[in-house]
């Protein structure tokens, strides 16, 4: 596979650029889902293909080809540079690449069980019909459980000198349990609503205990149908770790995508309300709050070996004790604040143009617990779960919906409380934070279906998250 | 001139490939072999510059066999060499074999006539990397002292279709876009952006310098905005904006499978919209984008939705069809966990231009487009999302101030709902949402509920 990119590469110089990368991937993914104890789908899909980017003057051009033959891997060298020729039609100011050490490596994650080559279908099947089943007889009308796993091969081949292959193995799975009312459904997701994901083998799939949640998850379903409304307040709101990854991913993930700091990213996924002068002053939340961008954690799914720009993975602190310190770079992006690239460059597919994406932004755990944030509540809500999600193109203004809540009265929880919804603008949020559970509930949240691009391009971010309290907090937003 | 796949040496290449696949099936499974086959392009820019530009080749075969004892899978690959076929046939027939017997399952389609369908041209098929370029910059070139962003994309292919059952099937089609903002600097905070687009089969409609000019328009008066109290608003909302609301009906409301699970709001022969509501999913209109045949190879036709408001029909696969006790609708996106999708939605223009439309309100906001709506609720159709590129304040029939972006918080349902709909615009478009592309005018409602504002 190097003698292809290197081939793509070749043509691209060969065709007027003044850099070229070359990318090789074979991409082995399932999907398989269940409802009502019926596998309702499976696909098994094989992806491969070359995408070549070269860099003329200042402008890029891509080209891809699913064809793994010397000659089409010249011909979208070739093509790559003809692109880049044409967007020099409407050009924009020099171009400098950040600087990255040459690089001959080879990058594995680690698993134990192999979920595609060391069990068979039949256990994979069995499972989601067998949690299907458990849910739909504690008495919910539907039932739902799915997995998603891919094993992916890459080769990565620069005119710097890099080669580097990586293999890359992810999966995850979800059950969900769905109560429908007169006017309303309710539905209760486990582990969450996008389920759990990471770059681990099917062990994963088996510590998150799928069956043992499965009566919980129906019996929370039916009971939120009777539960009051989430009243319409100012208060105290506790959030757990599922809810704060979404709640990190949206508002702080995304906002610090130095693309969309920089405009890049204007006409579709946004830009940002982060001011790149401001980066090392700038409050972004309580002292409580420290987030990093670590693409090293073993097992999450944002982390990898080196990035589709042959940056190896690296730890970047993002806000530190509350003051904003860090963005999500990459080569192009990176020299224009000054800065080395972050190594967060990757693309979902041969196909598809590399661009700056989360890797595992999260929050650091502090010294607090769930229990004692409840026990330190006098009146307020704790919430979790994500059932939907809205933020502004600049990533300020953000109403976000959980399954379940529960009002928090005198140091205890109460009543269950369903359609909790609660608002908020991004750093005046943060900056309320006052408690954050530690390391014991700390979770590496997996989230496989982060949108972005043009085309769109899925990610796969990680978001190491805890339980945290934040206050006057308006909810029960209709 | 009528297209013919015989003619057609990329259709003939399909056919002959899916028939290599069902020779390697060699009779153990019913299946179904698709092959698509073209060239997708998108050169994006960004502050006024190209910097992301893209082309490259696409191809897919994807196999669906159904096992007796056994059960369905479906299989994709890239790799169409005889390798990577047998890969994709044994693979396939191998998941089916060990999944639980499926007495549910529908089976494949028969053949059936198909309609005359289309939607392709040559030139937008065979676009250049510097004919895109040349757009943007027509585009660019209407913003002088703006920045722009946005895309222009080409792509075509060739796609057939072949079952065990007989269906023999091929289509081609085009799709050309332009879709892009200016943004005009303001006197204090972030610039503002205005937004403008054109969606068609034919390359040669994408006017950049036409539609940078409505974007750039919208930007300039768009600029120092002000702030307004959420709350309800009369509402004027273009196309892109009703584009938006109309992804959450089509993918959890009209969709047959989660109207006989329960989870739909759609109650047929209801009235459960204005009387001014007519919506229908119709693939074989010359104004769509899409195929003849679905992804199971069923024959497309125009399937009523809503009629006078009264809601009137859904659409189906044959999963959901079977279980509802009807016929398939051709509906079908690949995918029986999901059920049908209205994939080439029509809701109905009426004679009001856009200009007329606002000069009804007394008092209430333009909205150009809404941005990143999210659904609370499938069965209420309650959902949330922001004003984006464009909100303007209309007092007594004229537009007299930008407006900072607001939240709303509402249901599709109610907001379309008997006595709601006000005015319909004569400037029905093809327009994209998230769930593909759609055919819509600009809307005049009574009311529409605004939740919050910048300041939270």
């Amino acid at each position: 596979m190097f003698d292809l990119a290197t081939a793509a590469v070749e043509a691209a110089l060969a065709a007027g650029a003044s850099y070229a990368d070359a990318r090789i991937m074979v991409v082995r993914y399932e999907s398989m889902s269940a409802k009502n104890s019926v596998i309702e789908g499976l696909t098994q899909t094989e992806t491969a293909g070359v995408g070549v980017r070269a860099l003329i003057g200042s402008s890029w051009g891509f080209d891809s080809t699913p064809e793994l033959t010397a000659t089409a891997a010249r011909r979208a060298g070739e093509r790559a540079a003809t692109v880049a020729r044409a967007s020099a039609r409407v050009p924009g100011p020099p171009l400098e690449l950040a600087p990255t050490p040459v690089v001959h490596a080879s990058w594995s994650n680690d698993w134990e069980v192999h979920p595609l080559d060391d069990i068979g279908i039949s256990e994979r099947s069995d499972l989601l019909v067998n949690v299907t089943a458990a849910i739909a007889g504690a008495g919910v009308p539907l039932a739902q459980a799915s997995h998603q796993i891919w094993d992916t091969d890459k080769w990565f081949v620069s005119s710097d000198g890099s080669r580097i292959d990586q293999h890359i193995v992810e999966c995850g799975a979800v059950i969900d349990a769905t109560a429908i009312g007169d006017g309303e459904t309710q539905r209760r997701s486990y582990p969450g609503v996008r389920g759990q994901f990471g770059t681990r083998g099917w062990e994963l799939v088996r510590e998150l205990d799928l069956l043992g949640n499965a009566p919980r998850i129906a019996e929370e379903a039916q009971a939120l149908l009777r539960a009051p409304q989430c009243p319409e307040a100012t208060t105290t709101l506790i959030l757990g770790s599922e809810q704060m990854a979404l709640q990190i991913h949206e508002s702080v993930g995304h906002a610090i995508e130095l693309d969309r700091i920089l405009g890049w990213e204007a006409a579709f996924a946004g830009t940002s309300w982060l001011d790149p002068a401001q980066l090392g002053s700038l409050r972004y939340g309580s002292d409580l709050m420290n987030i990093t961008a670590d693409a090293t954690l073993p097992g999450a799914l944002g982390s990898f070996g080196f990035d589709d720009e042959g940056v190896p993975a690296q730890a970047v602190d993002i806000v530190k004790n509350g003051t904003w310190v860090g963005v999500l770079s990459g080569r192009d992006s990176a020299p224009l604040v000054g800065m080395s690239s972050g190594g967060m460059v990757r693309a979902d597919g041969a196909a598809s143009l590399p661009m700056v994406r989360m890797t595992n932004v999260g929050l650091l755990p502090g010294d607090s617990s769930l229990a004692e944030m409840i026990a330190a509540t006098e009146e307020g809500i704790y919430m979790d779960t994500n059932r939907s999600w809205s933020i502004d193109d600049k990533r300020l203004n953000f109403q976000f919906g959980c399954e379940i809540a529960w009002e928090v009265k005198n140091g205890e929880l109460g009543q269950m409380l369903r359609n909790p919804t609660y608002t908020g603008i991004g750093p005046r949020f943060w900056a309320s934070m006052d408690m954050v559970a530690g390391a014991d509930e700390w979770v590496f949240w997996g989230t496989a279906n982060c949108g972005k691009g043009q085309p769109m391009q899925i990610g796969h971010t990680g978001h190491p998250s805890v339980p945290a309290r934040f206050t006057n907090v308006r909810v029960g937003v209709r | 001139m009528t297209w013919d796949a015989a003619g057609d040496p990329t259709a003939q290449a399909g056919l002959d490939l899916c028939d290599r696949v069902l020779d390697l099936v060699g009779g153990r499974a019913e299946a179904l072999v698709t092959h698509s086959r073209g060239r997708s392009a998108l050169t994006r820019f960004a502050n006024s510059r190209i910097h992301q530009n893209m082309d490259g080749d696409v191809e897919q075969v994807r196999l669906r066999v159904g096992v007796s004892g056994g059960g369905s899978a479906q299989a994709t690959t890239t790799r169409v060499d005889d390798d990577g076929l047998t890969r994709l046939v044994e693979g396939a027939l191998a998941a089916a074999r060990l999944l639980p017997d499926d007495p549910s399952s529908p089976g494949l389609a028969g053949v059936a006539p198909l309609p005359v369908v289309d939607h392709f041209d040559a030139p937008t098929a065979d676009t250049t990397p510097d004919s895109r370029a040349d757009i943007v910059a027509d585009f660019v070139d209407t913003g002088a002292g703006l920045e722009s962003a946005g895309y222009c994309s080409t792509s075509g292919e060739v796609h057939v279709l072949v079952t065990t059952t007989g269906v023999r099937a091929a289509s081609r089609s085009t799709m050309a876009q332009l879709d892009a903002i200016h943004r005009a600097p303001a006197t204090d905070g972030p610039p503002t952006d205005g937004y403008g687009q054109t969606t068609s089969a034919r390359v040669a409609d994408l006017d950049g310098r036409r539609v940078g000019e409505v974007a750039a328009h919208k930007a300039v008066t768009g600029t120092d905005p002000i702030s307004l109290s959420p709350g309800n608003y009369e509402v004027v909302l273009e196309a892109r904006a009703v584009a938006s609301l109309l992804l959450f009906p089509a993918w959890l409301g009209f969709n047959g499978k989660a109207a006989a699970e329960g989870t739909s709001f759609v109650h047929l022969g209801e009235q459960q919209f204005d009387e001014r509501i007519d919506l229908w999913d119709d693939a074989t209109d010359p104004r769509a984008l899409g195929r003849a045949y679905d992804a199971e190879g069923t024959a497309k036709r125009r399937v009523d939705l809503v009629r006078s408001g009264v809601t009137v029909g859904v659409v189906h696969d044959r999963r959901s069809a079977a279980l509802a006790g009807v016929e398939s609708t051709g509906s079908s996106v690949g995918s029986e966990a999901f059920g049908g999708y209205p994939g080439d939605l029509f809701l109905a223009g009426g004679d009001v231009p856009l200009e007329a439309l606002i000069g009804n309100v007394l008092r209430g906001l333009l909205i150009t487009d809404f941005w990143y709506t999210r659904i609370l609720d499938p069965k209420t159709q309650v959902i949330t999302g922001l004003t984006r590129n464009g909100l303007f304040l209309v007092e007594r029939g004229e537009v007299v101030a930008p407006v900072q972006n607001l939240r709303f918080t509402q249901s599709v349902v109610a907001g379309l709902g008997p006595g709601r709909v006000l005015g319909l615009g004569d400037d029905a478009q093809l327009v994209s949402n998230e769930g593909g592309v759609v055919h819509v005018p600009s809307l005049h409602l009574a009311s529409w509920s605004f939740t919050g504002n910048a300041q939270g």
